[in-house]
């Protein structure tokens, strides 16, 4: 019995620090905004230009320039500011976002990340998840553990196209938390109610199991 | 003041051809200049490049040229959302080139500034790097890329004045303030024209150095793509 989106989102809320500058992704990691540790503070900056984003408008409030990455009406907090494309990923490339937070197609064992084409099918563009993935120190991803046809998305390799090199530091799942380490993936913890050997059967990539793996609190 | 007020978007359009390449502001339809693309809609140019963060939806934005078949070549870095455009892309009519976002930004801001290229990470590794320069800069490889070179810029700003003087308006700014003075001529439309000395110099965001051509837009739709709203 694996967890929910929103409990994926729940757990990767734990990681965020008092102070940070955070960039959300678009799906799960959209949902994190909503359970930010009420003792902390942080601000999100959407790549669109807007740092201090806020939540969805209440009805008849939405204003058509106002809005996230992710095209969504939005609103901003006291505080926030709004700035160009290039001010945008000058945060970004610039190491001023603290963590970012994004989905995924594959992860490698290494930390690549694949995320934005399926050779094939439509190509929707990579938006600004290859700057992102380029230059953020601290790389969370969220995602389901196996795709659709139930194939495993923590590979040796990835075998979709790329989006970023060495990247990607810790994946949370429905099963898992899992980082990456330069030995490969490393079982941080186990979500409730998931054995270690149904995380072992999902992982394609080398996982290491360590003797004592803590269940997944959110 | 130097005065660059035009009349019409027809005088503000003058001197585009077919084949040109035109630089749009917005991301999604969001800070988009409508009036310069129904415009060029009605002119009916064509083989256009185009370099824009997105390519409209099927109805609206740049979606309205290629329904006519008016563009050649897209720049972009997500186009996920206009099936006419996945159809050309697909058949092969459109050639696609996709860019990373903060890439396509800094190429504009790279030709606006006369910085011919610059050095960026975003991509090495992937696709977006293959036949590019790469270099090494403190141990982190770098991809050089190129600033764009255009023929027009079309940008959409909140209130300018008749100096070309522009202030944009919450996330409408986007790419728009990138592109101006980035193309041979830079094409404003905005939501309010005001004389000059209206506008306070501490608040202006876009100097008219970098505008050629301004004009008072109308029939603005101003259209929401993901009307979003708080369940309370």
């Amino acid at each position: 019995m694996a967890i929910e989106k929103k409990d994926i989102a729940k757990r990767i809320a734990k990681e965020l620090k008092n102070g940070f500058y955070v960039n959300l992704g678009i799906g799960i990691p959209t949902l994190v905004a909503n359970y930010v540790p009420k003792e902390i503070e942080v601000e999100f900056q959407s790549e669109n230009g807007i740092l201090g984003m806020g939540p969805f408008p209440i009805e008849g409030k939405e204003d058509a320039d106002l809005i996230n990455a992710g095209k969504q009406t939005i609103t901003s907090l006291a505080g926030a500011s709004f700035f160009d494309s290039a001010m945008s990923f000058a945060m970004i490339r610039g190491k001023h976002v603290n963590l970012t937070i994004l989905g995924a197609m594959e992860v490698s064992e290494n930390g690549d990340i694949s995320n934005w084409k399926i050779p094939g099918k439509l190509v929707k563009g990579m938006g600004g998840a290859m700057d992102l993935v380029a230059s953020a120190e601290n790389i969370i991803v969220a995602m389901m553990h196996v795709n659709k046809k139930g194939y495993s998305k923590l590979l040796p390799k990835c075998n979709l196209p790329l989006t970023g090199l060495k990247c990607v530091k810790r994946i949370v799942t429905e099963l898992a938390v899992i980082d990456i380490t330069p030995q490969g993936f490393f079982l941080v913890e186990h979500a409730p109610g998931v054995s270690i050997n149904e995380i072992k059967d999902a992982t394609a990539g080398k996982l290491i199991i360590p003797n004592n793996v803590p269940e997944m609190q959110f | 003041m130097v005065n660059k007020t035009v009349k019409s978007v027809t005088k503000a359009l003058d001197g585009i051809n077919s084949g040109m390449t035109l630089m749009f502001g917005g991301f999604g339809l969001c800070g988009i200049p409508e009036n310069s693309i129904l415009e060029l809609v009605r002119l009916g140019v064509s083989d256009l490049r185009c370099i824009s963060n997105n390519a409209g939806v099927d109805n609206f934005g740049l979606g309205l040229l290629l329904q006519q078949k008016q563009i050649k070549t897209m720049i972009a870095s997500y186009v996920g959302e206009n099936a006419e455009f996945e159809r050309q892309m697909l058949s092969g009519e459109l050639e696609v080139i996709l860019t990373p976002q903060g890439t396509i930004a800094e190429k504009c801001r790279a030709a606006q500034a006369g910085i011919p290229a610059f050095f960026t990470p975003a991509g090495f590794g992937t696709e977006v790097a293959e036949g590019k320069e790469i270099r090494l800069f403190h141990g982190k490889n770098y991809i050089m890329e190129e600033a764009y070179q255009a023929d027009f810029a079309f940008v959409k700003a909140w209130k300018g004045d008749e100096t070309g003087n522009l202030i944009f308006r919450g996330t409408a700014r986007n790419f728009n303030p990138l592109m101006c003075g980035a193309a041979k001529i830079t094409v404003a439309e905005v939501e309010e024209l005001l004389p000059v000395g209206a506008l306070d110099p501490n608040q202006v965001h876009i100097p008219g150095i970098l505008v050629n051509r301004i004009f008072q837009g109308s029939g603005y739709e101003k259209r929401i793509e993901q009307r979003t709203i708080r369940n309370i």
